[in-house]
């Protein structure tokens, strides 16, 4: 029994953070515009609108949900409002959120909150993010409450998480590597995030260190792997790596789908250099893809196809061609061939079937590719018949198997009609 | 091949190409001319009927892919002299400066409001959102669905 109490006091000792004292919320004016200008731009790299801005909401007042396989998270209100947002966290406050993932109030912070990648951005750049964080007009809007499966509501648990998976410190810069490379790899790592979508996670919920980049899932859909698994049938280079980050459209292999989407827009309207940093960056890490040619040939095989998926290539006929097909308008403005999309080579049906189900949204400023939704025209055998066949006819993969039941698992979780 | 479709409560049967769109068949075949080609791919929204209710781009519906499922058109609505609640809306708010887009655009809401009678101003605005209109008169279009469905004017998206 008094072992029992001194493991919970000892727990609750080291699981127990202070509370950091509120402040008056700073003077716009106290902070110097190019410190705010540079926060701007960095809070675009950390994507921090992305998830804390609600659909129609107001800007970084919180209160999108995220659905995890723990449950649901509300992204909090990070707009200076004093009641509901971040308006009396002092610059020591937000520090130890963005680190070590603390509330001011001392509670820990679930790591949707990718405090394990924050963690390792720089003292001046947290500054100028605080800078213009604070600098916003302040937006009242209370944080809906999480819905987590028991007992993860229980927040010191967290402790141990952190514990097992967040470690500090800078990223190491590889003096065998370009700057450019290494600014590359410090915003990839740390504000980017990158990894938090693109390396799969255990059943913790952390990201598996030894499987860094080797593809993961977001809201649905795959993000596909940035190491030498990168499955797109034309090598990714720094430059065509550039442009798709920069406009969500690399007309030799894809278009940016769902959720890499608000990514690209977040990267259309940062420095150039940034995004040059980021693309050599991720070019290195694919590198070593072997079977990649940068100047691979479209596969296409339209008689293996129809007499596989009969009933898919009348569907395709139908309702893809008049897009995907060769002559079509689309094709004549640079977008992709379907024999290049890295959807259709993935080992996993993931991302297509979702690119079908609920279409893709333009990513920048309602420019760029915009394919409708089937989700209400298509019935689940229809959507498996028409991906059948298209995986058939642009690639030498082998088929996907249950693609019916994947589609139906599909238009379960999103909820669609 | 041959095909038997169900359109307004009323069944054709129809020879065509297993491909050919249905908007094709619609205007060309059953002389509907309610849905309207405007793109041909799936970007404007001026050929939206409904499919099993749900509201779809006919240009981009092959007829394989139609089955049992039930067509609606906006002349199965109601016509000029028994227009239903929501066309009698788009009429009395003006909504149409061209027109092109309309029949799409009544297709589109009356399959929101047939799943939901009292939408928000937000599920309206999001559920509107795939079909355009050139002419502008998207404020009326709103003005109309909202009468339909009770939404006080001015409600916060």
């Amino acid at each position: 029994m008094l072992a029992a109490m001194a493991a919970g006091v000892l727990a609750l000792g080291l699981t127990w953070r202070p509370t950091i004292s509120a402040i008056d919320r700073p003077q716009a004016g106290s902070f110097p515009a190019a410190q705010v200008n540079q926060g701007a731009i960095l809070a675009k790299l950390g994507d921090c609108a992305v998830c804390h801005t609600a659909t129609g909401g107001r800007a970084l007042a919180g209160g999108r949900p995220l659905a995890t396989p723990f449950g649901t998270l509300f992204a909090s209100n990070i707009t200076p409002d004093a009641e509901t947002g971040i308006g009396n966290w002092s610059y020591e406050a937000f520090r130890r959120a963005m680190r070590d993932g603390v509330s001011r109030t001392g509670s820990h912070l679930y790591p949707a909150l990718p405090y394990d990648h924050y963690t390792h951005v720089t003292e001046g750049d947290l500054q100028a993010i605080y800078a213009y964080l604070m600098t916003r007009r302040p937006v009242h809007a209370p944080k809906p409450d999480n819905k987590l499966i028991f007992p993860l509501g229980f927040r010191p648990l967290l402790a141990g998480w952190k514990f097992l998976y967040l470690r500090h410190g800078d990223v190491p810069y590889d003096s065998g590597q370009s700057a450019r490379y290494n600014r590359g790899a410090y915003l990839a790592e740390g504000l980017g995030h990158c990894g938090g979508c693109h390396t799969p996670r255990n059943l913790m919920g952390a990201e598996v260190a030894s499987k860094a980049y080797a593809g993961g899932i977001a809201e649905g859909w795959r993000a596909p792997p940035l190491n030498a698994e990168n499955p797109a049938a034309r090598k990714w280079t720094a430059d065509s790596l550039y442009t798709f980050l920069r406009t969500g459209v690399s007309p030799d292999h894809s278009a940016a789908g769902g959720p890499m989407g608000p990514v690209v827009e977040s990267l259309s309207s940062v420095p150039e250099e940034e995004v040059r940093a980021l693309s050599v960056y991720f070019a290195a890490k694919m590198g070593k893809a072997a079977p990649a040619k940068a100047e691979a040939e479209p596969v296409d095989r339209p008689a293996e196809a129809v007499a596989a998926f009969p009933e898919g290539a009348r569907i395709f006929a139908g309702a893809c061609a008049g897009c995907h097909g060769p002559g079509a308008p689309m094709m004549s403005q640079g977008r992709p061939a379907l024999g290049l999309s890295t959807d259709l080579t993935d080992s996993e049906p993931t991302s297509a079937i979702q690119a079908v189900l609920q279409g893709i949204e333009p990513p920048v400023e309602g420019r760029g590719p915009k394919m409708p939704a089937f989700a209400p025209s298509l019935t689940d055998g229809q959507v498996a018949a028409v991906l059948g066949y298209v995986r058939t006819r642009y690639t030498h993969k082998p088929a996907w198997n249950h693609l019916e039941h994947d589609v139906r698992q599909a238009r379960k979780e999103g909820g669609q009609p | 091949m041959t095909f038997e479709l169900t359109v307004n409560d009323k069944t054709h049967i129809v020879d065509a190409e297993a491909e050919t769109p249905l908007l094709y068949v619609l205007r060309g075949e059953l002389g509907l001319n309610g849905p309207k080609y405007g793109c041909g791919l799936g970007q404007c929204g001026a050929c939206t009927v409904q499919l099993g209710g749900k509201a779809v781009y006919s240009c981009l519906t092959p007829l394989i892919t139609v089955g049992e499922r039930e067509v609606r058109t906006v002349e199965g609505l109601g016509g000029v002299d028994s227009m239903n609640p929501l066309q009698q809306a788009f009429a009395d708010e003006q909504a149409a400066q061209c027109g092109y887009c309309i029949a799409g655009m009544i297709m589109r809401a009356q399959a929101l409001l047939d799943e939901n009678p009292h939408p928000t101003e937000a599920e309206i605005r999001s559920h509107m959102q795939p079909n355009l209109c050139r002419c502008g008169t998207h404020m009326r279009i709103l003005r109309a669905i909202r009468r339909v469905a009770a939404v006080p004017a001015g409600a916060a998206a």
